[in-house]
């Protein structure tokens, strides 16, 4: 199987028939001035209170999520399920570390106003949430990455309840306000905001999944023993991707602090956890921007398009049957239990949709010409 | 209350608690036994199983009633099983445990769509929820049954999968699956019959559980679900007396650590004590020892 | 590389779906005029939990506001006739479900919001409506943390440190108790809010106060009621959600803990009584309004109607928890309501900013007394009704009203 990644790796280097690298970077840099300057432009005729800049931001952040834990579980082959855990670490320290001194009385009102009486700035705060989540995901993986997928999992997701448990502390209610809300620190505005930090943090990812670590760990999914063989460390490439992991679902957790004005412990359990697997999958595992597109549709689904299911409809006089509160979540997990069973692959499987793939899929369109092998199998490589 | 009576009493809680985890967690550990599969959805299968009994008592006699959700229960079970983990067996061990990870999504949804998301109250049984005086110690009556009535279930279960044709079948395959296959033994049907071992006894623990607290919500199913798993996999997983005996232990330390007052650790202590287990002593407490394949 | 061309391609195409929907999202919004009666419409959204631990609660203050809707299902504005429509979301009873339900209901154009039961969710639904300029008309929310900061929520019931004052009081001198065992929530703002409070009066009264905490979804409570067993505690002061009012109560009472019980306006609940069936004794919360007090002609009036408009439809007798009892919350529910249209007259707009800087103005008399907001914006009350249940008859007897001697 390494052996197919290498040669994948070297068609990718020739690729005879893609795109000039110099004529993709300048499409890439001219959709990215139109994405922002689209989402500007939409924020100047549209109403800030629209809902589509809600599922702009809240897809923008969870795509950072999806994507930081695909790299573990698509990419990596190690299934973790504690990414609420180190959201939690994030949105916290960075909700601890930004509330301003003179909003601190009211917030930390059991406990006299905390003991920390300063301020960080938003970027050096949103650092360090990535930075201590990142800390901390070394730390657990140490004991719990010598475990196999199955104990992995719930290793993983018990570590997530044992920082929920710690957060709430009320010995530390000082410094995390126990299990009360935290809120008052500064939050974005724009929705740039979110899209410029998810899609910079997305990209590192990206760079990290195409250098040599990436191989190796798409290697290490692929045959663990096997890459063992060829000379991987595997216990220090593992640590790697879950502190990576770690580092970018802080940071997505402290953007979903800023998203959502407000952060209370009690919520990041592993119904949250659930939720981001889930939209991994139905992205597809192994796909980043599988599980970017799904981040997307399953916002948009659940705060927009489906929101319609949950509301009493009436047509001519007559009341559609099933629709009241709830059945939205209903048609939601239907939908993702049959993309679990009949559709394994989810959207994009390990493919990727990129440039490259669009030229090509026109020039096929036009010329008739060009097929290909199957490109880009060996895993989400690309 | 002398100090005597106290320590009593919490002890009594603890053991109930750890009575009505044993009856899930022996779910887990059968279908893990067989399937290497965590069935996230055992624990809503057991929230379930209250739902039915709130709807199936509104309507019906208790002795009808009874009989009826257990059967219920047990038809969810084996049909979760048919429709979500049989098209599966044959895919790699994350889909099928995403697969149980969607199920349990679907249910809870569901529940909470069909019940309009409040809580429920559980129908009183007569007899078992009184109250009882011994000397100083005043609990009810389902305190005290529960873990014997575990008891006298795990004793039952033993003994069948130890004396019988079946649960000779059964621990065929828990031990090689594929041989046990070769050597006419009929997977599919084993598996039934452990899923309907399985839900039968989570179906009498949401009886004990929930008379005992008697309001069914559709997230109740969760968090003993995950404690049940730790103790089947404290007890080494695959082990009947492994997880009964995990699953007392689970319920006595959490009962100790909420009398103590430390309320935020009570659910983390068991996951501090799963880490510490699949460190120490990967095969649990009654586990043998597995080597990894190549 | 190419997967960050791949990300910019993704974004573009998500974000041209949704400029295509977007557009039309804006034309449904806030001026239609296609309602039957050929009325400009205004739309006042509900804040409420309908699921979740305190869901009969918000059911409860839900149907307040629809009783008062039916009574009152226009307003005049600059001479106009508008119709008033009602927009639900469900909160939940969870602060982060909390946060989209908010969003939905800003993202619906509405000019005032009603609710929530719960104070947890309303302080976390609150920067929502402060930032989109939509004022917040709290119902029942206690917790002062609701209105403090927040120049768009206002609120029409008391606060809990009168609350806690007063059970404190009641306590002290009616249960002669020198030791109170307070037993909270974690993380719920309201639990953890009104035992603080309480724990203040009542030592301030010279009493002793012992505590316990338990997590959200807890439903053992013996280990904390083995220790209340265990101390010299006199009475238990546990203000929780209606979810855990009853397995609290039914699990003292097995245990042979024969001790008053006594909580706070959420366990007003008919459900309440229902779940916890005969254990459910010796029980005193302090709540907003007593349907039998007919001194205030607006109240016997509110619940002659209320209750023939609850039993003239099933549905609506399900979720009042099966009987046809008047809840405090329900009246409340009542009073916001007609708060929010005297607003919406005297600034004569559909715009929020406008009908919150009327708001202040506001002298509304209900059928809870009379309502003026202070200028944090909470309603100036000074006046709580203590209730107990009455096990026998199934509902809430009225005890006395307590209004706290400076």
């Amino acid at each position: 199987m390494a052996k197919d990644n290498e040669k994948i790796i070297q068609q990718n280097m020739l690729k005879p028939d893609g795109l000039n690298p110099k004529v993709k970077y300048s499409i890439a840099a001219v959709l990215l001035a139109l994405l922002l300057l689209g989402i500007w432009w939409l924020e100047q005729i549209l109403p800030p209170s629209s809902i589509i800049f809600t599922v702009l931001k809240k897809g923008a952040i969870y795509s950072l999520i999806a994507v930081s834990l695909n790299l573990l579980n698509g990419f990596t082959g190690l299934f973790s399920l504690g990414q609420a855990g180190f959201m939690l670490i994030g949105a916290y320290t960075y909700a601890v570390l930004t509330i301003p001194p003179e909003s601190r009385a009211a917030v930390y009102m059991y406990y006299d106003g905390g003991i920390i009486d300063f301020a960080l700035p938003v970027p050096v705060a949103m650092l360090l949430a990535g930075c201590l989540a990142g800390l901390c995901g070394f730390l657990i993986g140490l004991p719990v990455l010598r475990l196999k997928s199955d104990y992995l999992a719930i290793a993983t997701l018990g570590f997530a309840e044992i920082i929920r448990a710690i957060v709430q502390y009320d010995k530390l209610g000082p410094i995390t306000n126990a299990s009360n809300l935290l809120r008052s620190f500064p939050v974005f505005r724009s929705t740039l905001f979110p899209f410029i930090v998810a899609g910079l943090c997305i990209a590192v990812i990206c760079l990290l999944i195409n250098s040599s670590y990436g191989r190796a760990f798409k290697a290490i999914r692929d045959d663990e023993i096997a890459a063992e063989a060829m000379g991987i460390n595997l216990f220090a490439h593992k640590e790697m991707a879950l502190v990576t992991s770690a580092f970018f679902a802080g940071i997505g957790g402290a953007l979903l602090a800023m998203f959502q004005m407000m952060v209370q412990a009690r919520a990041f359990t592993s119904a949250m956890t659930y939720e981001i697997l889930l939209i991994v999958v139905i992205g597809g595992i192994g796909s980043i921007t599988g599980s970017i597109i799904a981040s997307f549709l399953f916002i948009a689904c659940s705060e927009w398009w489906l929101r319609f299911l949950d509301e009493v409809q009436i047509i001519n006089g007559f009341q559609l049957p099933f629709m009241r509160s709830g059945f939205r979540m209903v048609v939601f997990s239907i939908i993702i239990m049959f993309v679990v069973l009949f559709y394994r692959k989810g959207i994009m499987g390990t493919k990727e949709f990129s440039i490259d793939g669009i030229y090509k899929f026109f020039r096929r369109l036009f010329t008739g010409e060009g097929k290909k092998p199957k490109e880009q199998k060996g895993g989400g490589a690309a | 209350m002398d100090n005597l009576s106290y320590y009593i009493q919490q002890l009594l809680t603890g053991v109930s608690v750890g009575g009505q985890y044993a009856l899930i967690a022996i779910g887990y550990t059968m279908v893990y036994g067989i399937l290497r599969l965590i069935n996230f959805a055992h624990g809503d299968i057991f929230m379930a199983a209250g739902f039915f009994m709130v709807y199936a008592s509104a309507s019906l006699p208790l002795y009808i009633s009874i009989p009826l959700v257990l059967l219920l229960t047990v038809i969810l079970g084996v049909s979760v099983e048919r429709i979500a983990y049989k098209p599966l067996r044959q895919a790699p061990r994350m889909s099928i445990m995403i697969s149980a990870i969607g199920v349990s999504y679907l249910l809870q949804n569901f529940a909470t769509y069909y019940t309009g998301g409040l809580p429920r109250s559980y129908p009183t049984i007569p007899f078992i929820s009184e109250i009882i005086t011994i000397g100083t110690v005043t609990t009810s009556w389902i305190t005290l049954l529960t873990p014997v009535l575990t008891l006298a279930l795990v004793i039952g279960l033993v003994a069948l999968i130890k004396y019988t044709k079946m649960g000779m079948a059964m621990r065929a395959v828990s031990k090689d699956f594929e041989t046990a296959q070769l050597m006419g033994i009929k997977i599919n049907n084993i598996i039934s019959i452990t899923f309907i071992i399985g839900s039968f006894l989570a179906g009498v623990g949401s009886i004990l559980f929930f008379t005992k607290y008697p309001t069914v919500l559709p997230t109740i199913g969760a968090m003993p679900g995950l404690k049940a798993f730790v103790a089947a996999v404290f007890g080494g997983i695959g082990s009947i007396p492994g997880a009964v005996v995990g699953a007392f232990v689970i319920g006595i330390c959490e009962n100790i650590i909420k009398a103590m007052g430390y309320t935020t650790f009570s659910d983390a202590f068991t996951f501090v004590l799963l880490i510490l287990v699949l460190i120490v002593r990967p095969s649990g407490l009654f586990g043998e020892k597995s080597t990894e394949k190549v | 590389m190419k997967k960050l061309l791949a990300l910019v391609a993704v974004l573009a195409m998500a974000l041209a779906i949704c400029t295509a929907c977007g557009d039309d999202n804006k034309t449904g919004g806030n001026a239609d005029n296609q309602q039957g009666s050929g009325n400009k419409t205004i739309t006042i959204g509900i804040y409420e939990p309908a699921s979740g631990e305190n869901g009969p609660g918000g059911k409860q203050e839900v149907l307040g506001v629809k009783y008062a809707h039916s009574l009152q299902p226009t307003v005049e504005i600059n001479g106009e006739t508008y119709d008033i429509k009602l927009q639900e979301v469900d909160n939940q009873s969870d602060t982060t479900k909390a946060v989209s339900a908010a969003q939905n209901l800003v993202a619906a154009n509405v000019s005032v919001v009603l609710g929530s039961y719960g104070s947890g969710v309303a302080i976390a639904g609150g920067p929502y409506f402060e930032q989109a300029q939509i004022p917040a008309i709290g119902i029942s929310c206690t917790n002062p943390q609701v209105t403090e900061g927040n120049d768009y929520y206002f609120r029409v019931c008391f606060l809990d440190p009168f609350q806690g004052t007063v059970m404190a009081n009641f306590a002290k001198d009616e249960m002669k108790a020198e030791t109170a065992f307070v037993i909270t929530q974690l993380g719920d703002d309201y639990s953890a809010g009104l035992g603080t409070y309480f724990k203040q009066a009542f030592e301030g009264l010279g009493g002793t106060v012992l505590e316990a905490q338990f997590q959200t979804g807890e439903t053992d409570f013996n280990a904390i009621l083995t220790n209340v067993l265990n101390s010299d505690a006199d009475v238990i002061f546990a203000p929780s959600s209606i979810q855990t009012a009853p397995l609290l109560i039914q699990q003292a009472r097995q245990m042979g803990i024969t001790m008053p019980i006594l909580a706070g306006d959420t366990w007003e609940n008919e459900s309440i009584i229902t779940n916890a069936g005969q254990y459910a004794t010796e029980v005193y919360l302090s709540t907003f309004f007593d349907e039998n007090d007919t001194s205030n002609p607006a109240a016997s009036e509110f619940v002659t109607g209320f209750k023939a408009w609850l039993n003239a439809d099933p549905q609506n007798l399900t979720n009042n928890g099966g009987g046809d009892g008047v809840a405090a919350v329900s009246a409340l529910a009542f009073d916001a309501y007609n708060v929010a249209i005297e607003a919406i007259k005297s600034a004569n707009s559909t715009v929020g900013a406008d009908i919150r800087n009327a708001l202040p103005g506001v002298d509304y008399t209900g059928v809870t007394g009379s309502i003026t907001f202070n200028e944090t914006g909470d309603a100036n009350k000074d006046m709580a009704y203590v209730k107990t249940i009455d096990v026998e008859n199934g509902n809430f007897k009225f005890l006395k009203t307590q209004s706290v001697g400076e």
